[in-house]
């Protein structure tokens, strides 16, 4: 039993870390914002050239073959600075589904270039409604009554959707199935598909513990050179337990999301039921860090010019993304009140 | 990170599991804070010692299997699905005995722990006082060394002292220069119960029984050899006391998640009326997630320190978190018992509702006693995130 990163896993961390928080600034998203596709290509390059968008493509096709466990630090990390390029659903969700999809060729051709930031590819599932991220995609895999197809951008219609949140693009995508391939249907698709949410909603999760630190990080700050009273209101203790409530809330979010990207990476039987778990946790954990930290900004919280609300509102939009909560808690009850259910002390692991 | 028991964990699991099986009571005992089942309790411990099961995390020469956090986690596993006692001596065992490892002299050691182990010495803690609650720094009982430097004598009032009612020892901080202030000139001091001049006087609790007491101390006479650190030393022991308290030797994981099986056991039983009220279900799934995530982060916890790694201010979320776990739990299901959930379990009516009330009156205190769960967020405040104190 260790249930610890490795070293290695901690060293990434904090040099994906140090380049994510040096590059994608406040000011840097907000110029982001301003610009038509909300995205950079030459951020893009970066993240490629750190082995960030090849990560957990196969070393075969020039990537680092690393599996879901290696990024889900990395990914709290791209949360932590809300970072808009769509790299966490192309290395948990688009390069999986294109290495599990058994079309050889499609992943042969695609796979190289995902690894090298030559391509992105994006996945749009029936749940989320929308596709994220469509516009700068090359490849787009896109389930459509229970298939799934490869659609190549030039044959993928648009239509674009503002989210609160400027740095989220979300788009309406129509296309000829014609004119795409279809890469599994039934229940294979079913199965990859099932993965694929499975993925998403754990780089969700991920990026949601990513949120909810620097929430927590912004708010401290703040109170403590924030003046009323004669005093810092970080000295107040109404502000204080705001805060201690999301910290030890966070604390017990952090391990079911660790629990379900190793649950994934190794496939176990449990993997549904860690993710549920997971996104129930975090999303809740960030929810609470927005509600408390507007509260302790006062005003300053309730403006467009404070950047607390670059973070607050990824937060929101991550609620509903890879199934509700709803949806999760529904898988969580179908679990735990099957009639074989693994209940009490002993039976986490 | 390897998320799986290696095949001498599983081989230790089916040990505690066998002699478990072997050897707890068919017929629960009585409750501890009874006299006749603090008697039960304290041989149960005398059996346990004899099966070197007592305290496994103590080393082989003191009656302990030199376990490891990770064997002690899997003893609490089977301990709690099995249904066996609650311990008696859990002030002696999991919180002085720690204490006197690292301050205690050899001869104290020799002297005092044996005794725990076996259960022939039961402890009680004498920290709190009438004006000394939360902020423990304001401790007025006196300790005064005689004048040829061989005994103190105590004078004071600590109140609060649990099992202190039947218990044999009490361990807590006297104030040994009267001109000292707050956390300086306090010492760590052992105090046998059956001295002269010392008073119990028992407090009933929620439940009508006397599970703690006010202990007064007149003109009582303890040999300094019953001093546990150097005079004026008694901040820094106590506080590694509550380290081991807050950290992880008080509420292990098993106790909630078996909680939670019984609560969800419960709710499928009772599915039909439960579900009229939706916020009955989802209290249920939090209570099993929330047993879950707390066992997570303790075995997180568990393995940093295996690794030679230390616990800090976070401890103090892990006794928010557990406490309010508990009474969400025992609220819940209360509210799937209905109009059962007020009754004695005695009672002609009760049928089958079990120790739920019980626990509920119980897990009042969860978020009141080792620190308010108030004095742990203002500890997370300052210590884990920095805020600022004034
Ligand atoms: C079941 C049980 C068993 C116990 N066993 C023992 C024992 O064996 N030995 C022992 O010595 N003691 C024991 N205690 C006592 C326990 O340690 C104290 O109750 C606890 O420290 C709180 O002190 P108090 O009761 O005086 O409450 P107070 O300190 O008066 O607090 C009352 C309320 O005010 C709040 N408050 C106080 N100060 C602050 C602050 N600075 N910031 C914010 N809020 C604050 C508290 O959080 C609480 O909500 C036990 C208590 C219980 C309930």
């Amino acid at each position: 039993m260790d249930f610890t990163f490795s070293e290695d896993q901690l060293l990434f961390q904090e040099s994906v870390r140090d380049f994510l928080v040096n590059e994608i600034t406040p000011d840097k998203i907000r110029q982001l914002w301003e610009t038509d596709s909300g995205r950079s290509d030459e951020l893009w390059q970066q993240l490629a050239e750190l082995g960030l968008t090849g990560l957990t493509v196969p070393e075969d096709f020039g990537g680092l073959g690393m599996n879901e466990l290696d990024f889900v630090l990395l990914a709290q990390e791209a949360g932590y600075v809300a970072l808009s390029e769509p790299l966490v659903n192309s290395v948990l969700v688009a390069t999986p589904l294109l290495s599990e999809c058994g079309n050889s060729a499609i992943a042969e051709q695609w796979l190289p270039k995902i690894a090298s930031g030559e391509a992105r590819a994006v996945v749009g599932l029936a749940v989320n409604k929308l596709v994220e991220d469509a516009h700068c995609a090359d490849l787009l895999l896109l389930e459509k009554d229970g298939a799934i197809y490869a659609v190549e951008a030039a044959n993928a219609s648009l239509r674009a959707n503002e989210s609160v949140d400027p740095g989220r693009k979300l788009f309406a995508v129509d296309f000829d199935p014609a004119a795409a391939v279809c890469l599994a249907d039934g229940d294979t698709a079913q199965a990859l598909l099932n993965k694929a949410l499975n993925r998403g909603a754990l780089g969700v999760a991920a990026q949601s513990l990513g949120l909810a630190q620097r929430m927590i990080d912004l708010s401290v700050q703040y109170t403590s050179e924030r003046k009323q009273f004669g005093v810092a209101i970080g000295s107040f203790q109404a502000v204080k337990h705001h805060m201690a409530n999301i910290a030890y809330k966070l604390e017990y979010a952090k391990t079911p999301v660790y629990r379900a990207a190793y649950d994934i990476a190794n496939d176990t039987p449990r993997a549904e039921l860690s993710v549920s778990h997971a996104k129930l946790a975090a999303c809740e954990v960030a929810d609470l860090a927005a509600k408390n930290s507007i509260q302790v900004h006062g005003a300053m919280g309730y403006t467009w010019e404070v950047d607390l609300h670059i973070f607050m509102k990824r937060a929101w939009a991550f609620n509903s993304s890879y199934g509700t909560a709803g949806f999760h808690k529904n898988r969580v009850a179908a679990a735990l009140l099957a009639d074989n259910a693994a209940l009490g002390a002993g039976a986490t692991f | 990170m390897k998320l799986e028991y290696t095949a001498e964990h599983q081989a230790f699991r089916e040990e505690v599991r066998s002699w478990l099986k072997a050897n707890v009571p068919a017929e629960p005992l009585k409750s501890f804070d009874t006299e006749e089942g603090f008697q039960q309790h304290r041989e149960w411990e005398a059996k346990l010692y004899e099966g070197r099961w007592g305290m496994i995390t103590w080393p082989e020469e003191m009656g302990g299997r030199g376990a490891d956090l990770m064997q002690w986690l899997i003893f609490e596993e089977e301990y709690y699905a099995a249904s066996a006692p609650l311990r008696v001596n859990q002030n002696g065992i999991f919180l002085l005995g720690p204490t006197l490892m690292e301050y205690g002299t050899e001869e104290q050691k020799k002297r005092f722990l044996n005794g725990m182990a076996t259960g022939k010495d039961i402890w009680c803690q004498g920290w709190s006082e009438p004006n000394a609650g939360s902020d423990m720094a304001a401790i007025r009982s006196r300790a005064d060394l005689s004048e040829d430097g061989s005994h103190y004598i105590i004078n004071g009032q600590k109140t609060w002292s649990t099992r202190a009612v039947w218990a044999d020892w009490c361990f807590g901080m006297f104030r040994t220069d009267p001109e000292s202030e707050r956390h300086r000139g306090l010492t760590f001091i052992l105090v046998p119960l059956d001295s002269e001049g010392i008073t119990v006087r028992p407090i009933p609790q929620l439940d009508g029984l006397p599970g703690f007491a006010e202990i007064f101390f007149d003109n009582v006479k303890v040999p300094v050899d019953c001093r546990l650190g150097g005079e004026g030393e008694g901040w820094s022991v106590a506080m590694a006391t509550a380290g081991f308290e807050r950290g992880l030797m008080l509420r292990s994981p098993a106790r909630f998640q078996e909680t939670a099986k019984r609560l969800v056991e419960l709710y499928k039983a009772n599915q039909e009326t439960a579900d009229e009220d939706p916020s009955i279900r989802e209290a249920v799934l939090r209570a099993y997630m929330d047993a879950e995530a707390y066992c997570l982060t303790t075995y997180q916890t568990a393995c940093r320190l295996m690794q030679g790694g230390k616990i800090g201010a976070e401890a103090s979320t892990n006794k928010i978190f557990w406490s309010e776990l508990d009474q969400q739990m025992h609220a819940t299901a209360l509210k799937i018992l209905e109009i059962r959930g007020e009754l004695l379990p005695e009672s002609p009516d009760a049928g089958d509702v079990g120790r739920w009330l019980d626990g509920w009156l119980f897990a009042q205190s969860g978020p009141i006693y080792a620190g308010t769960n108030e004095i742990q967020r203002n500890i997370i405040a300052e210590r884990m995130l920095g805020m600022p104190r004034k």
